[in-house]
């Protein structure tokens, strides 16, 4: 089975919301949209979005990280917007895993948004459907585009390569293996939805140097400078002479 | 969670509709026993019938709270797994159950008419009544259980969310149920009365147990584990958009904090105690006003707490939502 789906290196995210706006523009004019914005130039503007990019401080001044934080649908594999959709019209697909919403069935009613604890849903105040992240199904499997181009437009707008495109149910993917190596992880793992996408945490590349590296232990006299340097002739050795 | 108006007159009004046809059940039940003088079909009708008006009135304010509404009749179609789905099954079964029961009473029909003898008058009735009772409980567990359903909206998700709903219903009904057999003059208003009393007190120890519970919440999400970072200081410093969207107004209440604490004041008083001693008042005093100040009162306190149930619920959606920027 497959289940397609995004993993987020927030290591090299770097919140520049380039996804945001790639997302907007494609889905926009692609078979999700439209997405409706309000007043857009205005004093209140406000819009319909499948991806916002976040950011997090964690710690205190002066130990402070700043986590730019990527959100759109995560395809959960138990996804709990799904079965309390009254129409059918909020559906997993068993054949690559995306939770899709049929705009021709919604009926507004908002439900499946108060049943999704991550907040990935939004109404579109125009059309009054729900919408959310499609994972760009009209993109990924369209045989017109160059191969390397079917993926999400988030994915290759990132100008940091910080998203990730493919099947977590195939090991030998390059997400699943990303998850697997750099400890990939779902977000609120306490609600058992199994989200399809994942995080990749902030991974710092640390050296440790001990004392011992520092003091030379293998020259006992503490005895720094030029090693005797002895006749071409005669033989050399390690620590003792200067060949 | 925002409270939409139409959900709030949905849950209150098919609360009434309910409470009063199980009461005016619970009357004929006593009857049936010997424990009550008769009532005249017209009564029982006319009961009936402002029942199914209750239940139509609240299904009628539910269309605003859709998107579209002109596609309402796909929401019966996944009853497998939606509660809201199995909701929109049960409401109108109730409501064609409760019309049959008045349209029975007053046509005065039994099983006899069937071929079936059973020498208990209003036999058919009765019968047409359970089902109607059948069905009353499980809207009230259908309408509750689309709230308690959610596990992480945390102040929803419990069993005194189904027993609120029920008995705050039961007891808005029989309220009514008070009113309607005082201008029907009829001998009941003590009977529905005095229940109404019992029922209206037993929903103070189910919603104050609610209340208390939710002041103990201990929430399973926390930023920590919205963005996955363990690290016990996270504040949120953008939420990535400078203005409002569907995130910001459909999960948060936006009212004052002041107007918040005094709400639920404002409906303990008036679902609580203003009904019981308006209703003492009214059973004693033989006063026609007094019974409709105390269901006037009890309805407005429970539009209140409604309000309330809504706005307390906090979805951990909002987590995401801490700063504009």
């Amino acid at each position: 089975m497959t289940q397609l789906a995004l993993v987020i290196d927030l290591n090299v995210c770097v919140g520049c919301h380039a996804c945001v706006t790639s997302c907007k523009e494609w889905n926009t004019s692609g078979s999700a949209g439209y997405l409706s914005d309000d007043r857009p130039y205005g004093e209140d503007p406000t819009g319909c979005f499948f991806n916002r990019v976040q950011t997090f401080e964690v710690g205190e001044y002066p130990r402070t990280e700043t986590v730019h934080f990527p959100k759109s649908c995560l395809h959960c594999e138990d996804p709990p917007c799904v079965p309390v959709c009254p129409t059918g019209a909020s559906y997993k697909r068993p054949e690559d895993g995306i939770v899709l919403v049929d705009y021709d069935k919604c009926i507004g009613c908002k439900y499946c948004s108060w049943a999704c604890p991550y907040g990935v849903r939004e109404l579109d105040e125009h059309q009054k459907v729900m919408k959310k992240c499609t994972l760009c199904v009209d993109r990924i499997y369209d045989t017109g585009l160059p191969e390397d181009e079917r993926k999400p437009a988030c994915v290759l707008a990132c100008p940091t390569s910080a998203r990730l495109f493919g099947d977590v149910h195939d090991s030998d993917s390059g997400v699943s293996v990303a998850i697997r190596e750099e400890g990939g992880y779902a977000l609120m793992p306490e609600w058992g939805t199994r989200p399809a996408n994942h995080y990749l945490p902030r991974r710092k590349t640390h050296i440790s140097i001990h004392r011992d590296e520092l003091d030379r232990y293998d020259n006992p006299l503490k005895k720094e400078g030029e090693l005797p340097k002895p006749d071409i002739s005669e033989p050399s050795l390690d620590d003792v002479t200067s060949w | 969670m925002h409270p939409a108006l139409s959900v709030i007159f949905l849950t209150t009004l098919i609360g009434v509709g309910q409470g009063l046809f199980l009461a005016l059940y619970t009357a004929e039940s006593y009857h049936a026993v010997g424990l009550l003088p008769a009532q005249s079909p017209q009564f029982y009708a006319a009961g009936a019938l402002l029942a199914v008006a209750f239940l139509v009135a609240g299904l009628v304010a539910s269309f605003f709270h859709l998107g579209h509404p002109e596609r309402a009749w796909r929401a019966a179609a996944k009853w497998r797994t939606s509660w809201l789905s199995r909701e929109v099954i049960a409401l109108p079964v109730a409501m064609g159950l409760m019309f049959v029961y008045g349209a029975v009473h007053y046509m005065g029909w039994d099983l006899a008419r069937l071929g079936i003898e059973t020498g208990i008058p209003g036999d058919l009735t009765l019968l047409v009544g359970a089902l109607g009772v059948v069905a009353t409980f499980g809207l009230f567990l259908c309408t509750a259980m689309i709230y308690a359903s959610i596990k992480f909206l945390q102040e929803w998700a419990s069993p005194l969310t189904v027993i609120n709903y029920t008995v705050l219903g039961i007891a808005s009904g029989f309220t009514f149920a008070t009113l309607f057999a005082a201008l029907f003059d009829t001998e009941l208003v003590n009977f529905f009365g005095g229940w109404a009393i019992i029922a209206t007190l037993a929903a103070l120890v189910t919603r104050l147990s609610s209340l208390l519970r939710n002041a103990h919440i201990k929430y399973k999400s926390s930023t920590q584990t919205a963005i996955g970072v363990r690290h016990s200081i996270i504040s949120q410093r953008s939420q990535g958009f400078m203005s409002g969207s569907f995130n910001t107004r459909e999960f948060f209440h936006g009212a004052s904090r002041l107007w918040f604490r005094y709400v639920k004041w404002i409906f303990l008083i008036l679902v609580f105690p203003v009904p019981v001693v308006l209703l003492g008042l009214g059973i004693t005093g033989d006063s026609q006003g007094a019974l409709t100040g105390a269901f006037a009162a009890q309805y407005t306190g429970l539009l209140a707490e409604r309000w309330f149930f809504f706005a307390q619920a906090n979805h951990p959606q909002n987590l995401y939502y801490q700063t504009v920027g």
